[in-house]
């Protein structure tokens, strides 16, 4: 994966997988500990201790259309090559928590990507869950809610041209003013 | 006009459309809108499947043509990702392999809007070697 958004895609699939009703993703950047830190957090089905401990391994999935499962492994190997750390906990019937730590100023650190369009796209497929993006930074944070944005729509659709045009440009605009992109 | 950056400004756009458009009646049809469902499993989104929704979403709506673009898990052709499963209305799903976007335009153009079946056709019949 090239960017912190594809992996965010692909973590949240396994989240959609284990029936979330919430899922949050929440990007925090310290330039103070140098450490850059990606969450993504669900209260789906969980998964118990002996699947846990098989999670990162790339010949484990519990899909049926192929042998290998790859995406928390490239998540780990990514994060462990930028000089940083990658844990994962579960408990069955409650949620799950991926956290990986990346060193923000390492070359391997891959940068963030579009992740308004991993939000929206994530969203235009399961819009009955309930998808939260935080982004915190030294300057300040900003955090997008699925809720709120479904309530202030009123039944106007997502996936209106210039409601979505709205939506994704509100998302840049806030990250370019946290200085997390130009 | 302002930039976009707060959730009150997100409704002022979605009053002036909501007062222009006449909200679609998608759900009313099922049955006479088509499906496109890309594979975004790892193996999807490592060949660019997001780029590939992207052009999916963008264009058919540039042509105004009724359609649902959502995401689906890794229906086993990693080999051929990006995959699309394609469904026009009363036929059954197509999938196709490496779609990229100039696979995307050919879908659009010659099957969706023609309904000509073209090249990068997986069959159903396709098995891997362990079955």
């Amino acid at each position: 994966m090239k960017t912190i958004s594809e992996h965010v895609l692909d973590i949240v699939q396994n989240s959609v997988r284990a029936k979330a009703t919430l899922i949050e993703i929440i990007v925090n950047e310290n330039k103070e500990n140098n450490l850059y830190t990606l969450v993504v957090k669900d209260n789906g089905c969980g998964m118990p201790e002996e699947i846990l401990r098989q999670s990162t391994n790339p010949f484990f999935t519990s899909r049926k259309t192929r042998k290998v499962g790859l995406g928390l492994s490239l998540l780990k190997q990514n994060a462990e090559g930028a000089n940083g750390s990658f844990t994962i906990d579960s408990v069955p019937g409650e949620g799950t928590l991926v956290k990986a730590v990346f060193q923000k100023s390492h070359l391997d650190r891959p940068p963030l990507g579009d992740i308004w369009n991993t939000w929206y796209y994530t969203l235009l497929s399961n819009p009955e869950i309930r998808l939260i993006y935080k982004h915190c930074t030294g300057a300040g944070s900003f955090e997008i809610d699925s809720k709120e944005i479904f309530d202030m729509l009123e039944g106007v659709s997502l996936s209106q041209k210039e409601v979505r045009e709205a939506v994704i440009e509100m998302i840049i605009n806030n990250l370019k003013e946290l200085e997390v992109i130009n | 006009m302002t930039k976009i950056k707060t959730v009150a400004d997100l409704k002022r756009i979605k009053d002036e459309v909501q007062s222009k458009i006449k909200l679609r009646e998608n759900s009313d049809h099922p049955e006479q809108i088509v499906q496109v469902k890309v594979g975004m499993a790892t193996c999807g989104i490592a060949s660019g499947a997001k780029e590939t929704m992207k052009y999916f979403v963008d264009e058919l709506e540039q042509q105004a043509i009724d359609a649902v673009v959502t995401q689906t898990g890794c229906m086993g052709y990693c080999y051929a990702e990006p995959t699309v499963e394609v469904t026009l209305p009363g036929k059954d799903a197509v999938v196709f392999g490496y779609v990229n976007k100039e696979k995307a335009e050919e879908i659009i153009d010659v099957y969706i809007k023609r309904g000509e079946l073209i090249d990068g056709v997986i069959p159903i019949t396709f098995k891997t070697i362990d079955d």
